[in-house]
């Protein structure tokens, strides 16, 4: 008869009679066991489970939020760039300082397409604030077919044609404070000019931005004649690719056909790399938190070693066994990701309510994002928190299920768990793997074998650890002092033993060190090139925000005219296209010396050597380098003024400002074949006694309207650029201090849990004579030894890391040198503040295990 | 010797436990009195105090010529340290020691590290019957064998008093025989006192003499 067969007594009897496998795999036997194995760890080790769950909870939530912050700004921006191109099938797009808009009337006759309607975009700037807003000139009866959002509800059918009349989007009304009957003040050139707002715009995307008649856009702005891009609608029928095809065939250079979700991905793309390093870092965060769960299991799991032998004994399988204890990791893990979420969730939507979508990153201005719940996302976070927790207790679990069973039941059989190294094979694989992984390219222009490179060093470091251990402590000499020779003697019989307290010390330091030497090296290399790229005593630009302010020609000669200015030089920043699906890429025309064009530049590596009968020269940036293929000596074709023109590659320079590539080249060569000589910038160089003040003052004299003229010293550019880097950074410095604190609360767990697993040894030793100080002081020597191990392995592997987040993470993420700047001084308080916190965790470890009753636990056998 | 005058010691708690009331004891120097009794009878807490471990409330302890009671945490520990030796019935061997290190740790504690001492461990692992281990690690040896260092840790540094914990309690018969006979021996070649607390009549018997503690206090007990 099967037991489901038999009255309840009997299968009591079976169960007793039956084989112990049979015994332990019947469901009552497995809910006793259950209540034994995690019931009894639920409630003697409350505190150190809640540690772990809330060690689970930050990373996931922090994971989260940053998650939810990306999805909800990129689904904004994305989607908000989706409805504003309407049904249009392609757009054309060219510089951003336009194209000869007779390429709009060869697009309107194609005979496949339907509907061509032109498009200026001008970010205007806004008089009296540093900020601008993005103002579309269209044709509203063509963008009607095509492009809805860009087109004004008026209720008077000719204010959509009429001058000096926007629309404006809900979003901007909004950002702006202003509704329909108020005044739009914008900058063109050096005048502000007022725009009657007669109301929004149809729909809302969610952008904020403003529409105007294309005609009169371009006569506001100064574009007259060219447009900024032209959206398309095919006829019914029509071969959308070969269309596509033909019309690119046709363009001019530097102009390009795409879909609106090219573009839309095009744009998301610009700050994936961003994004993706913040995601990289949250998930440092969970990976601590996965360490703490990891060090709290493994030595809960060696505590309740003969428990799980006893249970053995009775007959619970070994996979049995196994499973119970990951369940227990799971409970946490899914407790920690519960709460993860919820927190995660609220952060997110503090911070895009207090600090905007990219964390001050600049990535999506013009959006206002409204914070929203992804499913996935949540279940990803939620699986990732979970799988963690599981893993941190997986691998103890099987070390306690492998032990034989009437070993383990005696006391002190915990230390053979410790008093094994494992073969260091697979540590030394895991840090060769990673070298390898460095030299791999990037992956869709993220460095994936960047991150793997540090994960994999960073494991194999860990797998090592026990062997470094013992390296170390062989190589320290013994002690005079008998309690710290003890310490020595118990660290060298089970280097396996500090394995966990290890882990958590390296871990963190690693991370953190590898990041400060990061971020230093990056700011030490921005401070540098900001000496490097602002040589002049002051710089003006025609207006702080946007491209719709320029100085005319005339304007240039009033400046120039100035008294007080010993030189000055002008810029006109520019965009041009190169690939169809790439972002545009700053052109920047400047006045360079003539005997030493490059030496004004930041220059990376060796210049081209000139020829004669070498086209004109342009210095690239290290990003146009990576995007492009370039290389000094090399020629590369630029569309300027609607043709292309061949240019010699001169040099190579390093531009922490734009991440898209950034091309410079002489301003005379520019003028000569656009015939644009307006200028964006200009760089002045104080005649010797004239003080920056003064020079303002005789600029506001020369210049009536000089309120809207933006004067900054270089010294202000270079504090505001340092500000602008440091809040940038300060995501980054918080994440590290999440995963540092979540480190330091798995060593003291971990170390106190080791102490109080040790409390026979400590009431052995204080029968036979060792006083309280003597056992305190032999731990804070295991403390300081642990640690300063620790704190080598973690400092070299941090070194090591910050060469691959240098190298080889920025350079692929954002295309960005810098030279290697440690800090010394901030790691040298590092330790300090490290060893002097893990000697504060011991002496309170060291306090708990010599007190109560220590002496008593010689009695246990248990 | 040893000397236990009107000694109570009661635990404090939601319900008081007198464990000891007016305990009087006394062994003469070299003897070896083994002492037995029920569990919960208060033969482990007649030990700590004996040890200086747990402080009498009331009475006093005298063990060689220092009244124990006179002494405070500090005291007490440097006591045992020098004068008190300890045998446990789980070992407490230190896994990460070898076999002399384990030994030797009385004299290390007592600072002493110099070739008399490595001498003095030699010869009690020689006389336990383990002079060919000493280089070994505790995992490598049985209980008997623990057992055996355990006690050659309690005689190493020479002390007045040996007080040892069902040493026998986690071992077979034949090897629980030869341990408590190589105590024996050992204490009164090194003219040590000791006091045996265990369950085991057997054990006992192999002491000069034997007492039960009960709720009356030690009676003195002839064994057939």
């Amino acid at each position: 008869m099967s037991p489901k067969g038999r009255p309840k007594g009997e299968h009591r009897s079976a169960q007793h009679e039956g084989s112990p496998v049979s015994a332990a795999s019947s469901p009552a036997a497995a809910t006793a066991v259950l209540h034994a194995v995690v019931g009894g760890a639920l409630a003697h080790q409350r505190g150190r489970l809640v540690l772990s769950m809330l060690a689970i909870a930050l990373g996931v939530a922090l994971g989260f939020a940053v998650a939810v912050i990306n999805e909800t700004a990129i689904g904004e921006f994305t989607g908000g760039i989706k409805s504003m191109a309407g049904i249009a099938d392609f757009e054309v797009r060219g510089p951003r300082g336009g194209f000869p808009e007779a390429l709009f009337a060869d697009l309107a006759h194609d005979p496949d397409i339907a509907i061509a309607s032109p498009v200026v975009e001008v970010d205007a700037r806004i008089a009296g604030r540093d900020d601008a807003l993005r103002v579309y000139g269209v044709d509203a009866f063509r963008a009607a077919a095509v492009t809805p959002a860009l087109v004004g509800g008026a209720t008077d059918a000719l204010d959509l044609l009429r001058p000096g009349i926007v629309f404006i989007s809900p979003a901007a009304a909004a950002w702006l404070a202003q509704d329909r009957a108020d005044t739009l003040v914008v900058q063109a050139g050096m005048r502000d000019f007022p725009l009657a707002i007669a109301g929004f715009v149809q729909g809302d995307t969610g952008q904020r931005y403003a529409v105007m008649d294309v005609a009169a856009a371009q006569d506001l702005f100064g574009r007259g004649g060219t447009l900024s891009r032209v959206d398309l609608r095919l006829r019914p029928g029509a071969d959308a690719a070969a269309v596509r095809a033909r019309i690119a065939q046709a363009l001019p250079p530097g102009i390009a056909i795409s879909t609106p979700q090219d573009s839309a991905s095009t744009a998301s793309r610009m700050s994936r790399a961003y994004r993706v390093n913040l995601n990289v870092l949250a998930l440092v965060a969970l990976f601590t938190g996965g360490l703490l769960v990891f060090s709290t299991q493994a030595l809960s799991i060696v505590r309740r070693r003969p428990h799980f032998a006893l249970l053995r004994t009775l007959g619970l399988p070994r996979g049995r066994l196994v499973a119970l204890l990951a369940a227990e990791g799971a409970l946490v893990g899914i407790a920690g990701s519960i709460v993860g979420l919820a927190v995660g969730y609220g952060l997110a939507a503090a911070v895009l309510r207090f600090f905007g979508a990219d964390l001050g990153a600049g990535y999506f201005r013009g959006t206002a994002p409204q914070v929203a719940f992804d499913p996935s996302s949540a279940f990803v976070f939620a699986a990732l928190g979970t799988g963690v927790a599981v893993l941190g207790s997986f691998l103890p679990a099987r070390e306690a299920a492998r032990a034989a069973p009437a070993a383990a039941l005696k006391a002190g059989d915990e230390q053979q768990a410790f008093a094994r190294l494992a073969s260091p094979l697979a540590g030394l694989a895991l840090i060769a793997a990673g070298a390898v992984a460095t030299l791999a390219p990037p992956i869709a222009g993220l460095p994936l074998f960047g991150y793997g490179a540090i994960a994999l060093l960073l494991v194999g470091t860990l797998l090592l650890l026990p062997r470094i251990a013992a390296l170390a402590l062989a190589r320290l000499p013994t002690p005079h002092s008998f309690p710290a020779a003890l310490a020595l003697d118990q660290l060298r019989g089970a280097p396996g033993q500090a394995r966990v307290s290890l882990a958590t010390i390296v871990a963190s330091v690693s991370l953190m060190v590898s990041m400060a030497i990061m971020v230093a090296s990056f700011r030490q290399s921005l401070d540098d090139w900001l000496v490097r790229i602002l040589p002049a005593d002051v710089y003006v630009r025609a207006g702080p925000a946007g491209d719709s302010a320029f100085f005319a020609v005339g304007d240039q000669r009033a400046l120039a005219a100035v008294e007080g200015i010993a030189r000055i030089a002008f810029l006109r920043a520019q965009t041009v296209l190169l690939a169809a699906d790439k972002p545009r890429v700053a052109l920047l025309a400047r006045d360079l010396p003539g005997d030493d064009p490059g030496g004004a530049l930041p220059l990376v590596g060796d210049p081209a050597p000139r020829r004669a009968g070498d086209p004109p020269p342009v210095w690239v940036s290290e990003a146009a380098v990576d995007l492009y293929g370039l290389a000094p000596g090399d020629t590369v074709a630029l569309p300027l003024g609607g043709e292309l023109h061949r240019f010699v590659v001169a040099g190579v320079w390093r531009d922490y400002a734009r991440q898209q590539g950034a091309l410079v080249i002489d301003r005379a060569t520019y003028i000569a074949l656009t015939g644009d000589a307006g200028a964006t910038d200009a760089a002045l160089w104080l005649a010797p006694g004239i003080t920056v003040d003064a020079l303002r003052s005789r600029i506001d004299a020369a210049f009536p309207d000089s309120a809207r003229l933006s004067l900054t010293t270089s010294g202000e550019i270079r504090t505001l650029s340092l500000r602008v880097f440091d809040r940038t950074f300060a995501v980054t410095y918080g994440l590290l201090v999440a995963a540092v604190v979540i480190g330091l609360v798995g060593l003291s767990s971990s170390f106190g849990a080791l102490v109080l697993a040790r409390r026979r040894e400590f009431g052995m030793l204080r029968h036979l004579g060792m006083t309280r100080r003597q056992v305190a002081a032999m731990l804070a020597t295991e403390g300081l030894a642990i640690s300063g191990i620790g704190l080598v392995t973690g400092l070299l592997l941090g070194f090591a890391m910050s060469l691959i987040l240098i190298h080889v993470v920025n350079r692929q993420s954002f295309h960005w040198g810098m030279a290697l700047q440690v800090p010394w001084t901030s790691l040298a308080v590092l330790g300090v503040v490290l060893l002097g916190l893990a000697m504060a965790t011991t002496v309170a470890s060291a306090r708990q295990a010599t007190g109560g009753d220590v002496i008593r636990a010689v009695k246990d056998d248990w | 010797m040893i000397r236990l005058t009107d000694v109570t010691k009661t635990f404090a708690g939601p319900r008081p436990r007198t464990v000891l009331d007016r305990l009087s004891l006394d062994v003469p120097r070299g003897q070896l009195a083994a002492i037995l009794g029920e569990s919960g009878a208060g033969k482990s807490t007649l030990l700590n105090v004996i040890a200086g471990l747990e402080t009498a409330d009331t009475g006093t302890v005298v063990v060689g010529n220092v009244d124990l009671a006179g002494l405070d945490d500090d005291a007490r520990t440097a006591f045992r340290r020098a004068h008190v030796g300890f045998v446990f019935q789980a070992f407490h061997v230190l896994p990460y020691l070898s076999v002399g290190d384990n030994v030797a740790l009385p004299l290390r504690l007592a600072g002493r590290r110099d070739r008399a001492a490595a001498e003095r461990v030699d010869t009690m692992l020689a006389a336990v019957g383990l002079a060919d281990r000493a280089a070994s690690m505790p995992r490598e040896l049985s209980g008997g064998e623990l057992q055996r260092i355990a006690i050659a840790r309690a005689l190493v540094h020479r002390p007045q008093v040996v007080l040892a914990d069902e040493p026998t309690g986690n071992l077979d018969p034949d090897s629980a025989h030869a341990v408590i006979t190589l105590l024996r021996n050992c204490l009164h070649a090194e003219g040590a006192t000791g006091i045996l607390v265990t369950h085991s009549h057997a054990a006992a018997a192999r002491a000069d003499r034997v007492l039960t503690l009960t709720r009356d206090g030690l009676v003195e007990t002839t064994l057939p």
